[in-house]
Formats: C-alpha cells, sequence, structure tokens
C-alpha cells in the first residue's frame, strides 16, 4: 500500500479541535438522546406490560414500527419528510426558524429509535420478576400504582440493567448515523479531518480508539451501578 | 574493419538487450501486477454524480466518466496481451475514494475528483478531463445570483468537498451571514433546496446542471454566479503507478486527437445544453499528446 502517514496531523490545530468538537457532539447527541430514551421506554415498557389490551396494541405498535425501521432511513424521515407533512407553517419552522436543526433532530430521532428498544427490555425484566410477587402484592391490598412502584419496578430494574448497559453502548455508535444528516459529530470530524488532510486512516484510527474508550468506560460504570444496587435473595445473581 | 562491425554489432546487440530489459523492468508496476494477477480491473463509480457517474434506470454504473474508463480498460487488456479483462465495478464516494484508491480495492476511480495539490500526497491524478467551476444552484424566483445576496439566508454544501471549503472561506472572508446546512451528497442537496430548507445549493456547476435537467420541472431552477473556482477534474490512481497511470493518459490523448473524447463530450453534455466550453477545448489539444 502506498500510504505517507503522518500521526502529527492529530496533534495539530485546527485537527485536534475538530476531533474535541466531535467529541462533545457525540457526548451530546448520545446522552441526551439517552434520557428520551430511558424515560419513554420505561413508560411505553411499563404500559406494555400491563393488563389493558388497548394499551398494549398501541405500544406494540410504537415497539414494532420504530425498533423495525433502520435508524438511517428514521433519520431521513424525521429531517427532510416530516417537515413537508406538517402544516406550511410548523414545516417552515422547523427547517428555518429552530436552532441546529439537525442536532435537535438526530436527538429526537436516536431517542425515540432506542426508546423502542428500552421499552421491550423494561417490558420483559417485568415480566421475569416472579408471578407471586406481583400476586402477592395483590393479595397485600396495594393499588396497580403501588404494585408497580414498590414491588415489581425495583426488582424489573435490576434486572435490565445488564441489556440496559448495551442499550447505553449502542446509542453512542447509533449516534454516529446522525452525520447522514448534517450533525458533526465524532465520525463527521473524523472525515472532515480526512477531507482537509487526507490523512484518513489515522483521523479514523483516532475515531475507534474515542469510541472504544467511551464504551470501556460506560462498562465500567454500569458494572459499578450494578453491583451497587444487588440484592441479595433470588433475584442475586452469582 | 570486419572485427569493428562485429563489435559495433556487439555493442548494439547488447545496448538493445539492454534497453529491451529496461523496457521489461519499466512495463509493470503495482497496479499492473494486480490487474494481470486478477484478470480484472477495479473501476470506482459514484451513485449520483451526475453526468460523470451515476446509476441508471437498470442499476448500471454509467456516465462520462464511466465511458471514459471502459475505453482505459481496453486500452490496459491490450497492453497486457490479456484475452479476458474482466470489469468490476467498485461503489466510493466522496468519503471513501482516497482511502480506497491508496490501499488498491480500486485501480481507478472514475467520476468527478478534483485534481489539488493536498489530494496529490495520497494519489495520483490522470490528465484532466474536465474543467469546472463552483456556482449555485437556486430556485427561479429567489433572484439570488452572487453570494452574497444570500446573506441571512442558508446554504446547503456537500460534506467534505472543494466547494465546501471555499464556500466557508468565502463566507468568513467577506464576514457574511450565512447558514450553511451540510449535505451528505447532491441528491440531498438539491432534496434540501426543493424543500426550501435552504436557498441555494453549491457544488460544481456542472453537477448543478445534472441535478436540474433531472429535476421534475427544470425551469424551476437555475445555475447562477460568476465561477468561483477552476477546478479540473482527474481520474484516481494509486501512487506511484506510472506505467498504469501512463496507459491511462495514453487513451485519454488518444481519444482527445482523435475527436472521441469530444465525441463522448457531446453525448453526455449536450442533453444538459453545457456546450463544450473553450477552456475545455484547449485542455482537451493539451492532453491529446502524439504517441
Amino acid at each position: 500500500m502506498n500510504y505517507a502517514w503522518n500521526w502529527s496531523v492529530l496533534f495539530q490545530a485546527p485537527y485536534l479541535g475538530w476531533l474535541g468538537q466531535g467529541i462533545a457532539m457525540t457526548m451530546m447527541v448520545s446522552i441526551a438522546a439517552w434520557i428520551i430514551a430511558l424515560t419513554l421506554g420505561t413508560l411505553i415498557g411499563i404500559l406494555h406490560s400491563g393488563a389493558s389490551g388497548a394499551l398494549r396494541l398501541v405500544t406494540g405498535c410504537y415497539i414494532n414500527v420504530f425498533r423495525n425501521v433502520p435508524l438511517l432511513l428514521q433519520m431521513f424521515l424525521w429531517f427532510f419528510v416530516v417537515p413537508e407533512l406538517l402544516p406550511k407553517a410548523a414545516g417552515t419552522w422547523l427547517k428555518r426558524d429552530l436552532p441546529h436543526p439537525e442536532v435537535v433532530t438526530a436527538i429526537v430521532a436516536l431517542g425515540l429509535f432506542t426508546a423502542s428498544r428500552v421499552a421491550v427490555q423494561v417490558a420483559a425484566g417485568i415480566a421475569a420478576v416472579p408471578r407471586g410477587q406481583s400476586m402477592a402484592a395483590y393479595a397485600s391490598g396495594l393499588s396497580t400504582l403501588q404494585r408497580y412502584k414498590l414491588v415489581l419496578l425495583p426488582q424489573a430494574f435490576r434486572i435490565v440493567v445488564p441489556p440496559m448497559t448495551s442499550e447505553f453502548l449502542t446509542i453512542f455508535k447509533n449516534s454516529s448515523i446522525a452525520l447522514s444528516i448534517g450533525v458533526y459529530e465524532l465520525t463527521a470530524q473524523t472525515q472532515q479531518i480526512q477531507s482537509f488532510t487526507y490523512q484518513g486512516f489515522e483521523a479514523f484510527t483516532a475515531a475507534t480508539v474515542t469510541y472504544m474508550t467511551i464504551a470501556l468506560i460506560v462498562t465500567a460504570l454500569m458494572t459499578v451501578i450494578e453491583r451497587r444496587i444487588a440484592i441479595a435473595g433470588p433475584l442475586a445473581r452469582g | 574493419m570486419r572485427t569493428r562491425i562485429l563489435g559495433l554489432a556487439a555493442i548494439g546487440i547488447v545496448l538493445a538487450v539492454g534497453m529491451a530489459s529496461g523496457a521489461l523492468a519499466q512495463a509493470t508496476d503495482a497496479v499492473i501486477d494486480r490487474i494481470k494477477a486478477k484478470k480484472s480491473i477495479s473501476i470506482g463509480y459514484r451513485e449520483a454524480s451526475i453526468p460523470f457517474s451515476y446509476i441508471d434506470a437498470q442499476g448500471k454504473p454509467t456516465g462520462y466518466s464511466t465511458d471514459i474508463c471502459i475505453k482505459v480498460a481496453a486500452t490496459v487488456k491490450a497492453a497486457l496481451g490479456l484475452a479476458d479483462l474482466e470489469i468490476k465495478w467498485v461503489p466510493v464516494n466522496l468519503q471513501n475514494r482516497i482511502p480506497l484508491v491508496a490501499n488498491g480495492t480500486v485501480d481507478i476511480s472514475c467520476e468527478s475528483a478534483v485534481n489539488t495539490i493536498g489530494r496529490q500526497a495520497q494519489v495520483d491524478f490522470s490528465s484532466p478531463f474536465f474543467i469546472s467551476s463552483t456556482r449555485f444552484l437556486v430556485k427561479s424566483k429567489s433572484g439570488i445570483a452572487e453570494l452574497a445576496d444570500l446573506n441571512g439566508k442558508s446554504i446547503a454544501l456537500p460534506i467534505n468537498s472543494v466547494p465546501e471549503r471555499l464556500i466557508k472561506s468565502l463566507v468568513e472572508r467577506d464576514k457574511l451571514n450565512i447558514r450553511i446546512v451540510p449535505v451528505r451528497d447532491n441528491s440531498e442537496g438539491f432534496l434540501a433546496l426543493s424543500t426550501d430548507r435552504v436557498d441555494a445549493f453549491s457544488t460544481d456547476d456542472i453537477l448543478l446542471f445534472g441535478l436540474r435537467s433531472k429535476a421534475p420541472s427544470p425551469a424551476e431552477y437555475e445555475v447562477v454566479g460568476k465561477p468561483l473556482s477552476y477546478d479540473s477534474y482527474g481520474f484516481l490512481v494509486q501512487k506511484n503507478s506510472t506505467v498504469f497511470l501512463s496507459l491511462v493518459n495514453a487513451t485519454l490523448a488518444r481519444m482527445a486527437r482523435e475527436g472521441d473524447l469530444q465525441k463522448v463530450y457531446q453525448t453526455w453534455f449536450e442533453p444538459l445544453g453545457v456546450p463544450l466550453s473553450a477552456p475545455l477545448a484547449t485542455t482537451f489539444q493539451v492532453i491529446g499528446i502524439p504517441e
């Protein structure tokens, strides 16, 4: 291969700054989307696990639509198609007056997509709590709200910590799809460095190392959380 | 006398053999070796770089650059004396074309790459086969004619491209308040313009003419502005593959000399209403070097 390696570009101005901005944007988009995903996903997951048939149908529809349409397509639809379907004034506002429309769209799209995945995990977590617990809660005279708040959710959340770790890791990686609608996150900045310097391999290596570092930190953090909240008893894991 | 003639003949033979072996040593390089070994040449194409390299209705790569590269493949096949040379089409984009050529995945990238000094650090360029300028595509009714008219408005620019850098530097230099919307490719740029997300889309003017001609109603759009740059397009080949590069340039030279290049140009550009410009006609004369 004929390639002139030059690692120093990564530490030069303005490229170092671009990498920093890219990392900041990736963190911002991912964490903001994670907050949406966790809140909405938990809510939908709880409703989906409930007894009401109508609610199960509605939440099931949400989960199936958002989980089965590719994220790249969802980003594109939110950014280019949705403003056209809205009333003209609202569409124009989205396209012209909303500050940083691409960042906002990316956060919403990524958040709603991940929410569908979180919802499935939460519903599965609730289903994994032994039936006896729910029955005992009924027998003790707890209301539905109390049953969820005091008995089911505290146990279900502990069960879903490991799969949630995967979802949290995935959201950082999925945030790179935001570059398709013009968000200058880490991958886009990497490509920009390549475009200016033609030192693409160095820039992509830097991005790879950064994504891996983020992933390792998140994994370590979640392991600590998992240990802290572990309870002894039938749900305790080896 | 006789010995002298024999001596001269001997020197002549040595020289001839020496030159022949020298020529043999020069007759190959990494790209040529690869093509010989695989009996195939991999040509990079773009999905929406109209009319240079794009996918036609049947999903096949087609266009002006693609047509020239099919001729290049024929030249390579003849020069290497191969009975059969398969063409492998490899899709490339703005971000990956240089790495793919540098690492040898693509033998020649045939699309619309502007020759720049910076890019020459990683890849070599063929002779120029097209000259383009950065201009704007706007809606006819908008009344926009120059970059300054976009003050307080927004413009779409292809992410990581030469026009993007040019417009950004002009916006900074003239302290204009223009919102820049980066787009992934030309069709997305056109989509942003047609849905009124931006007031203008700027890239190489010929690509803009291509987009305009493919629009549902071309009359609604206009290519405006004085040329902001003078960019020559070349095919990308791996660095230091001189033998392969001279085969590419020889193909271009022969086509330019014999008028084939002008004919191919007409096939692709007349329908867009872009006749052969004076600078490009001169370029064709310059690259049409004799055998």
